[in-house]
């Protein structure tokens, strides 16, 4: 069998949540990532997640394409559904689902190759219709499963693993999602679980397409010295532009900030994200602020991490669809279906 | 005016009788983007409101506006909806398209042109008789802006053809009533200038001409619709509530019906909302995506496409047979291959919707033959597509799907609900240990499903990757293996759950004809023809994939059958060599595929040869 199961401890004083369930309740199946691999620290951070913001397993759809990144949602949320769709097309399959279904949290997960590559075209797309959803890159510069070739997301002068250099200009996500007009883009380090907890939660709970660029090293192809996605490169480039706090709706604030140093954005749960700035002149609710903020902190080779924009303010895909909050899938035939009668009457337009 | 500018041909081939009522064809050559097709429109269905039954068919480019178009109407006491393959009556409304449309038409037939504008050119053949009116120089004497003067010319010619064919003006005119409703300036625009053609024609040409038309009351009952519009209500009624869709001709009417019907029937009363979703994708890849997120969701989902949207799609219509995933695909064919041409009909995508997708792969498809049964088919696609959690892919064509066609009235069995197959509801799921998405309890093949966020007990994992009947990721080879063998029980199981074949039988049993699709009209006639020399066909026409049983049968029963399709290789005539068990010796192929509909004409001719061939052998 290729399928390991985790074994099941339980405890008495597991600690568990409002819904009387235990971590080990929103964990998955064994990783057969590399040992050390980015991606596994993602995972552990999106259960951690999930069970502090007390989702109903089943009600939480996790999604993905093919590549390292897209195995991952098989080690979380095994009582949540998962659907391991084609290569770079995880963003139409959410669509659909999404339309059958606007009731339901949707969490894809995706790597660069996945998501700048073949699925550029429907990352972009989703984005376009701010599909309600959370969108995790996993991104480690390079082809894992296919054993180390270059993928969009690496550097120029980045070397892959026998010392070639990268010669061709990479794409950033979180430049091109803004640009397209997401509503949430943030980047982050696997390496930075306390960073990164709250911003998938705030993504989690954000109405809209939220972006999380998670810079992920791959331990076995590309953490090299000449890599700038390694764990040492990133953590020494690193610089935190937003500092972010996810409150859940009707939870106390337990910390306090310096009067005037946070901004508050209401989300449409009742929650609040409360980001305090790192850098002075960042604004993250500023479009061109945030746009040429990442900019220039690439151009310095920096990594800019943090909620790096978030707009509260617009219409997510079901509104704009305008479709009723009923999801469609649980609709009555008879509330669908016409009826013979106005079968007979229409059809007077075409005597 | 001098009376009797008509130039009769030397040959005179009508004579008037009974006969000559109601059987014509009128081929109209315009250039597109004048407004033609409204006048072509309206002439056909006028012909329909007199009782007679009348089929068109559209000759369009793939351009908005400049380049030569065609509409042909049949007027067929008989009811045959296939072009007869020959004209009648040429209106030639198109100075560059003049030569080609002069020999095309019938010996004895007659040409109608503007002659503000004299063409000598049209004198050439003298075995037809042409037809002048003054259509720009009457428009322009009697309207004062440009635009009504090159749409009025339209009318003005069909007032012309009312004259000649002795059609009753009433109709016409209550059928502009109809049209455009409270625009009263149109209508009487409409009406003027269908009166100057009409007293043109009356004053100057002999009418009316040997063929005419006469009230009948043979289409009580009828309705003129095409096969998009039909497919799109079949999805209303199905109960369909997610439409993704990529716009590629000749599809796109498809989802612009459903979208006008839904929004006149499916709106929330209370909220006005949407009872549906439809969703204009980036390209086919995503609208298949979409189509299959939201059939796994528990929605019945559809898109629409064309041939190379199915090249698109290929590998999201594997993924859907191995995860086992319910939606329903429209092909509207038109001719490939690659962009080929958007605006011809063809049937071209056989082999390619049967087993579209790498790996072993083979998918439900059905293939309706006119828009009567593209309504029915819809419908069951969709049954079907849940009965079996699989993608299921209604084949229609451009012919089927753009043009009009008269069917009879679309009856709603009142006692319909969905067929959803088997979906695992809170109260079993709550009564199960564990559940497991790929187990074949009952020995058809088909497993449960669970719909997404109904129960806990209810998650499972779907995926393309190898996985077993627990729907674990898996590379064992047993485990693989298992699954995949499963899939050809349920393959089984589809062959008696798909609409069985249309059977036919005549007196003799000595040949037969097989087809799919919108073949069967010329068929029809071709074997009435037949019929009348001696000649008795009996007739099989495949509505689906997989084969039944029947097919089997009919096929073993039959030494020499004729397999007509409309494309360049056969794909039919393959697919039931490789499907069946039938000898290949004992299929002729017959293909017609230059996107014109076939006609019964070339069709008897084609035969014939192959008989005497035969005989020769």
């Amino acid at each position: 069998m290729s399928y390991i199961k985790k074994p099941k401890i339980l405890r008495d004083n597991a600690k568990r949540n409002e819904l009387g369930m235990t971590y080990t309740d929103y964990e998955g199946s064994m990783s057969t990532l590399c040992a050390g691999c980015g991606h596994d620290a993602i995972t552990g951070a999106i259960i951690e997640t999930v069970f502090d913001l007390n989702i109903p397993p089943h009600r939480m759809i996790k999604l993905s394409g093919i590549g390292c990144s897209s195995k991952t949602p098989a080690y979380f949320a095994n009582q949540s559904h998962g659907f391991n769709a084609v290569h770079g097309r995880m963003p139409s399959v959410a669509t659909g689902a999404q339309s059958a279904n606007s009731q339901m949290y949707y969490i894809g997960v995706s790597g660069d190759g996945d998501t700048l590559s073949i699925g550029i075209g429907q990352f972009a797309h989703a984005i376009r219709r701010n599909l309600n959803m959370l969108y995790i890159i996993e991104n480690n510069g390079v082809y894992g499963l296919t054993k180390g070739q270059f993928s969009a997301s690496a550097d120029i002068g980045s070397t892959a693993k026998k010392g070639a250099p990268n010669l061709q200009t990479p794409i950033d996500p979180c430049q091109m999602a803004i640009s397209l007009g997401a509503t949430f883009v943030a980047r982050s380090f696997s390496g930075d679980r306390e960073q990164l907890v709250p911003l998938l939660k705030s993504g989690l709970m954000h109405r809209g397409f939220a972006l999380i660029d998670v810079i992920s090293p791959c331990v076995t192809f590309n953490d090299h010295e000449g890599s700038t996605k390694s764990y040492i490169h990133t953590r020494e480039h690193i610089n935190e532009a937003v500092y972010t706090d996810y409150i859940h709706p009707l939870s106390e604030i337990k910390v306090d900030y310096p009067e005037g140093s946070t901004l508050e954005v209401d989300l449409h749960n009742g929650g609040k994200v409360i980001l305090s700035k790192a850098h002075k002149n960042y604004s993250p609710v500023n479009r061109s602020d945030a746009i040429r903020s990442v900019r220039e902190s690439d151009d310095r080779g920096e990594i800019l991490t943090g909620l790096l924009y978030i707009d509260e303010s617009q219409a997510d895909f079901i509104e704009n669809e305008n479709t009723i909050e009923t999801p469609l899938n649980e609709l009555s035939y008879q509330n669908l279906c016409p009826g013979s009668e106005k079968l007979a009457k229409l059809q007077q337009r075409y005597k | 005016m001098k009376i009797n500018k008509q130039m009769r041909c030397k040959q005179k081939r009508f004579e008037v009788s009974t006969a000559s009522h109601n059987n014509f064809t009128v081929k109209f050559a315009n250039v597109n983007g004048t407004g033609s097709s409204s006048a072509n429109g309206l002439f056909m269905k006028s012909i329909f409101r007199m009782g007679i039954p009348v089929v068109g068919k559209n000759y369009f480019p793939s351009n908005i506006q400049g380049l030569p178009t065609w509409y042909e109407v049949r007027a067929s006491e008989h009811g045959y909806l296939a072009p007869s393959g020959g004209v009648d009556i040429m209106v030639a409304m198109n100075a560059e398209t003049y030569a080609k449309d002069l020999g095309e038409v019938d010996p004895g037939g007659y040409l109608l042109y503007d002659s503000t504008w004299p063409r000598n050119i049209l004198m050439a053949r003298e075995d037809i008789t042409v037809l002048g009116v003054p259509l720009a120089k009457m428009c322009n004497e009697n309207f004062d802006n440009a635009r009504a003067r090159t749409l009025m010319k339209n009318t003005a010619y069909v007032g012309s053809l009312a004259a000649l064919l002795n059609m009753e003006v009433a109709v016409i005119e209550q059928l502009l009533l109809d049209i455009f409703g409270s625009k009263t300036n149109l209508i009487e625009a409409n009406k003027s200038a269908l009166q100057l053609g009409y007293d043109y024609a009356k004053a100057n040409f002999i009418c009316p001409l040997p063929f005419t038309t006469k009230r009948e009351n043979k289409t009580d009952g009828y309705i003129m619709i095409d096969g998009n519009a039909t497919a799109a209500l079949g999805c209303l009624y199905a109960g369909a509530t997610v439409g993704s869709w990529y716009p590629i001709t000749p599809s796109t009417s498809l989802m612009d019906s459903f979208t006008s019907y839904c929004d006149f029937f499916r709106k929330d009363e209370a909220t006005g909302k949407n009872k549906y979703a439809i969703i204009q994708a980036e390209d086919e890849l995503a609208a298949i995506g979409i189509a299959l997120g939201a059939g796994w969701n528990g929605s019945r989902s559809f898109t629409p496409t064309s041939g190379p949207g199915i090249s698109l799609m290929s590998e999201f219509l594997g993924f859907g047979y191995y995860a086992e995933i319910p939606t329903v695909v429209f092909d509207v064919q038109r001719t490939g291959p690659s962009t080929g041409m958007p605006t011809r009909t063809q049937q071209g995508d056989i082999l390619a919707c049967a087993y579209a997708s790498h790996g072993d792969t083979r998918h439900v498809c059905l293939y309706p033959s006119n828009p009567e049964e593209a309504f029915h088919f819809s419908v069951k696609a969709f049954d079907l597509a849940d009965q079996l959690q699989t993608p299921v892919i209604v084949l229609s064509d451009l012919d089927i799907g753009m043009n009009d066609w008269m069917i009879k009235d679309l009856k709603w069995d009142k006692n319909y609900n969905p067929n959803n197959g088997k979906i695992l509801g809170v109260e079993e799921l709550e009564g199960m240990e564990n559940f497991h998405r790929y187990l074949d309890k009952d020995g058809d093949g088909i497993p449960y499903r669970t719909i997404p966020g109904v129960h806990p007990k209810g998650s499972y994992f779907t995926r393309g990757s190898g996985h077993n009947k627990l729907g674990l990721y898996t590379e064992d080879a047993q485990e693989y293996q298992e699954l995949v063998d499963r899939l050809l029980v349920k393959w089984e199981t589809a062959k008696n759950l798909v609409p069985k074949p249309i059977i036919d039988f005549s007196d003799s049993n000595d040949y037969a004809i097989l087809c799919i699709g919108s073949c069967d009209d010329a068929i029809r006639e071709a074997r009435d023809t037949l019929t009348k020399k001696g000649l008795a066909f009996n007739y099989l026409r495949i509505t689906a994939f997989p084969f039944s049983k029947e097919v089997e049968e009919f096929l073993k029963a039959h030494e020499k059958i004729f397999v007509v399709e409309q494309n360049r290789d056969g794909q039919l005539c393959k697919l039931v060599a490789m499907e069946t068990g039938i000898h290949l010796e004992k299929l002729d192929s017959i293909r017609m595929y230059d996107g014109i509909p076939i006609c019964s004409r070339n069709l008897v001719q084609e035969i014939l040869n192959r008989l005497k061939e035969d005989e020769a052998a």
